[in-house]
């Protein structure tokens, strides 16, 4: 800890004079087009060791290492499928955030559009079967009982 | 001492809840009045206990009684004291017991405020609440009791994990579980009417006020734990479709349905059975919350510390409270009514579109969570379902849900036309895509879904003031002055639209700052600076700062505008005394169209450092959306349809149908 | 046909409770092994004791062996280590330590206190190797047959019931 008082000692001293040669700062990446790619790739590829992170957001070492495993291959120049198929080949699908489609995960991306299409279609027959029972099946309507209110009934919430 | 006294309360509150389950409906069935009777005073005493049970462990963490297990595992001498009580709900077992505390305070709540309800009816919805406090506290008292001593004392705490140590953690979890447990209330309600068989529509006006409260403390817990990761995490994000982020936003989605649903029933007396079945479910989700979270069974950063034993008695709570009712449900619902009759083309079809959008949007987000968990039970292998795939199925739910927000309100009960609705809502319409272009244009470029945002975002603010402009006419052939019509509009419809309003602001923060953010990271040595648009950030170098129970390399970074200074940003990264545990604390430059965000990498060689500016553009208004939601939440809840004692003569029902007021 | 509807939502909870059940029992945080069946990756990397003498995945052909991963920051392994000392003397197979992501000395100086299981310690300071066999913690323990291929994976610390139940019984499957 003291070798850290001294270095900050040291950067205040720094300070002064290093005001002088001020520029503008050097980005932790040289290539905007790869950082994109860096970031979107990492952003979807799960930090093992973490409870539920990404590798881009993590601190942890195992984190630091694949970080550098995907710039490294991103700079040889591999595709993104490439480099996401080297991660799967060694950790599995549970590295990757987005789910692969595959026959066991079928269900999961068709599901929503499923579940959607089952509970419209149930919600039409629901209102087709109350649509072809007589009015007796109905309790009194409030409305009914009220002479009809003039041109717009907006009615409350 | 005073940890004993709380253990005693909480056995003693046992016994009361115990009393309160059984005899008051017993008592309901039998038709025994003093037996009816004992619900109000057994909630109230049960409320009590538990409240002196949760100041006993309060008062043990603020004199740092080391002696109690919880205390010494989740404090520390140097927490400040405010801190300290946080802490109570910084672990398992307290936070359990503050659910306790929500649980009893509803509970008494409702005693205190039901007295327009039949006896019979509000003595059985204390006593469902009471069998739900009773599986809580035997839970607590067999397998989570946060007065277990620990011999020989420790002589000092472990601390309260440090991303806990922020005025975040003061608020979210007390607001998040006023939600969760709030909705018990139009669960109770639910189950009574089962038990009873008396649903009626004045059922879904009773249930009403409770269930948008609720809703309100849920909108504002999810909001408060969102806006706290954005600062607090250091990595900008301000949603991670983690799996205890979705247990809480599950049931804010059935809750959402609920309200509307209530509604329905409320006017119209129909789908009872189907608002029964959301209320069950809504209660259901937040049961199913605590469990996920508990359990193990999925790996969160917000997953407290875990027991197989805790999961198991969990589960068992959950089959028998939730399977229990939905049993009831299945026997019961069959016979329940129809209500009033609505064709094709009306306000109840289209808020009945609203439900089947949010419960579906509700089952996908419970697809994606649990998943993986099935996967793997059945050996058909391990994955993870996370941000892409959420982000992927939700939006197009989404945009249906927000177009029927636009022409529901403006729809006539009963009986609508849609080619009325169009010529209505023609001008909305136009607007919303008018507007659309324009801030494309000024925005200069933002993508498909961007655009579909901004457009939804429009359209729900033309339309809804389409909707206050019709309001606000004159009926034909009367000349009422505007303020006077303005104020005949019900609270409750004002709700609704400053409400409504508020997603139209949310949708516009989120599409904006996922379209125009900015992240850069850099290295930068004392001096140097980066440019993220018109704004400079300058870096001035670090130097150490103590704090009450950390150190913090503290740095400073200039911002300026086009020349002038706009901010002097402090981010640090803390060491915490007592466990040596690092963090990186982030600092933000909040304003209306922007927030300037920096935090501090690692130090690198020579005195610099690598530096991490973010610009998120109308960032802020994704919580400010969530915050006028909850406005217009709790005006809904306070219309002065529940706030009236006296019942409604035949002649106002008349003059407020003229008026079209009622 | 129409009760029949209402016991839907109950139906679909039960299903969902047991599969709560049943994942009760997992572990959410475990990585199932990608590699199993499949040739392990090609090393070389120098000794941990010799750092002129490389060994690579090719000299180890045509035996059974075992690839304990460690680290002398790990605190697992120091429980672990005596068992596998151990078993080293049974001589069932020869054991390949990866030193993990450590420094040469501290490696040594660990092996020098708590006794040597290996033939050999392959050092992997940057750890590559260990992201070639999919290793995200340690300790863990592979098991390669004559052909190189990788045939089981134990995750965290070696117990003897690991040993008795899982590895002596593939061990006899392998060298038959």
């Amino acid at each position: 800890m003291r070798r850290r008082s001294r270095l900050l000692v040291l950067l205040a001293a720094l300070s002064l004079v290093a005001s002088v040669f001020a520029k503008e700062a050097v980005p932790e990446a040289s290539d905007p087009a790869l950082e994109a790619r860096m970031v979107r790739i990492t952003s979807e590829l799960r930090c093992l060791v973490c409870q539920n992170q990404t590798i881009a957001d993590s601190h942890a070492d195992l984190a630091v290492d694949l970080r550098r495993q995907v710039r490294e291959q991103l700079t040889a120049g591999r595709s993104d499928a490439e480099i996401i198929d080297y991660m799967t080949a060694r950790y599995g699908d549970f590295v990757l955030y987005r789910p692969p489609f595959k026959g066991t995960t079928l269900l999961l991306w068709l599901g929503p559009a499923a579940m959607l299409g089952g509970g419209l279609l149930v919600l039409a027959v629901v209102l087709r079967r109350r649509s072809r029972l007589s009015p007796d099946a109905f309790e009194a309507d409030d409305d009914d009982l009220v002479s009809p209110s003039p041109a717009r009934d907006v009615g409350h919430a | 001492m005073i940890p004993e006294l709380g253990h005693l309360a909480l056995w003693l509150a046992l016994g009361v809840s115990l009393v309160l389950g059984t005899m008051p409906m017993v008592g309901a069935a039998r038709g025994r009045l003093d037996w009816t009777a004992l619900a109000r005073p057994s909630a109230r005493v049960l409320f009590a206990l538990v409240a002196l049970s949760f100041v006993c462990l309060a008062a043990s963490f603020a004199g740092n009684d080391f002696s109690v297990l919880y205390v010494a595992s989740n404090s520390n001498r140097l927490l400040p004291l405010h801190y300290r009580i946080t802490a109570v709900w910084g672990g398992h077992e307290g936070s359990i017991l503050l659910w306790l505390l929500m649980l009893t305070f509803w509970t008494a709540a409702v005693a205190q405020f039901s007295r327009h309800l039949p006896d019979a009816m509000s003595a059985r919805i204390l006593a469902v609440m009471g069998w739900l406090s009773f599986g809580f506290l035997l839970f607590v008292l067999t397998t989570s009791n946060p007065f277990d001593r620990l011999f020989p004392a420790a002589a000092e705490g472990r601390d309260l994990n440090p991303l806990l140590q922020d005025p975040g953690m003061v608020i979210h979890p007390p607001m998040l579980y006023m939600g969760y447990v709030g909705l018990s209330v139009a669960f109770s309600f639910a189950v009574a009417a089962l038990i009873g068989g008396n649903l009626d529509a004045s059922w879904a006006r009773w249930a009403r006020p409770w269930t948008t409260a609720a809703w309100f403390f849920l909108t504002i817990g999810i909001a408060l734990g969102s806006g706290w990761a954005y600062y607090e995490l250091g990595w900008g994000g301000w949603w991670f479709w983690d799996p205890v982020e979705n247990a809480s936003f599950m049931p804010w989605l059935v809750a959402t349905a609920l309200i509307h649903s209530l509604a329905v029933t409320e006017k119209r007396g129909s789908f009872k059975s189907w608002t029964v079945l959301l209320a069950i479910l809504a209660f259901s989700l937040s049961l199913l919350g605590t469990f996920l979270v508990r359990s193990g069974v999925l790996s969160s950063v917000h997953a407290f510390a875990t027991d197989p034993k805790r999961g198991l008695f969990i589960l068992a709570f959950l089959v028998i409270v939730i399977g229990a009712s939905l049993a009831l449900y299945a026997w019961r619902a069959p016979s329940v009514g129809l209500g009033a009759r609505f064709s094709l083309v009306s306000r109840e079809t289209m808020l009945l579109g609203n439900n089947v959008l949010l419960v579906v949007a509700c089952g996908a987000v419970l697809l994606g969570t649990l998943y993986p968990l099935a996967l793997d039970a059945l050996n058909l292998g391990k994955i993870s379902v996370g941000p892409p795939y959420f982000d992927t199925v939700f939006v197009p739910l989404l945009t249906p849900l927000v177009f029927l927000m636009g022409i529901g309100p403006l729809a006539r009960w009963k009986e609508a036309e849609l080619p009325d609705l169009a010529k209505r809502l023609k001008w909305a319409a136009g607007s919303a895509v008018v507007a659309t272009i324009v801030a494309i244009w000024v925005h200069g470029g933002i993508g498909i879904v961007g655009a579909l945002g901004l457009l939804m975002a429009f359209w729900i603010v033309a339309s809804v003031t389409t909707d206050l402009v019709e309001r606000l006419q004159p009926p034909a052939g009367t000349r009422v002055a505007l303020l006077q019509r303005a104020r005949l509009i019900p609270r409750a419809m004002v709700g609704m639209m400053i409400a409504h309003l508020g997603v139209a602001a949310f949708i516009l923060g989120v599409t904006l700052v996922k379209s125009g953010e900015v992240e850069r990271d850099v290295k930068m040595e004392i001096g140097d600076t980066t440019e993220i648009g018109d704004y400079v950030f300058t870096f001035r170098g670090v130097r150490e700062v103590p704090g009450p129970n950390y150190r913090a390399a503290q740095g400073t970074i200039e911002v300026s505008e086009g020349g002038r200074a706009v901010a002097t940003l402090h981010p640090q990264k803390r060491i915490y005394t007592a466990t040596q545990a690092a963090m990186t604390e982030a600092d933000i430059d909040t304003g209306l169209t922007r927030d300037l965000y920096v935090s501090l990498g690692e130090p690198v060689a020579n005195g610099a450092w690598i530096v991490r500016v973010y610009y998120k553009p109308f960032v802020d208004w994704i919580w400010g959306g969530c915050l006028i939601m909850g406005l217009g939440g709790v005006l809904a809840a306070t219309d002065r349809r529940y706030r009236q004692r006296a019942k409604k003569t035949v002649r106002t029902d008349a003059l407020g149908a003229v008026l079209g007021t009622t | 046909m129409k009760r029949l509807g209402f016991l839907i939502p109950l139906g679909a909870f039960l299903a969902l409770a047991i599969v709560l059940a049943v994942g009760l029992n997992r572990d959410p945080r475990e990585v199932p092994s990608p590699l199993i069946g499949k040739p392990a990756p090609s090393f070389s990397l120098t000794r941990l004791d010799d750092p002129q003498t490389s060994i690579a995945l090719a000299d180890l052909r045509g035996k059974v062996w075992m690839l304990n991963v460690w680290a002398s920051w790990c605190v697992a392994c120091r429980d672990e280590h005596p068992l596998l000392v151990a078993f080293s003397k049974k001589g069932l197979l020869p054991i390949y330590g990866l030193n993990y992501k450590d420094q040469r000395d501290d490696g040594s100086a660990w092996l020098m206190r708590m006794g040597n299981p290996y033939q050999a310690s392959l050092f992997d300071n940057e750890g590559r190797v260990g992201i070639d066999f999919g290793v995200y913690g340690v300790p863990e323990t592979f098991i390669i047959d004559k052909t190189g291929t990788i045939r089981m994976k134990h995750i965290g610390p070696l117990t003897p019931e690991v040993i008795a139940t899982e590895i002596e019984p593939l061990l006899k499957k392998l060298n038959a």
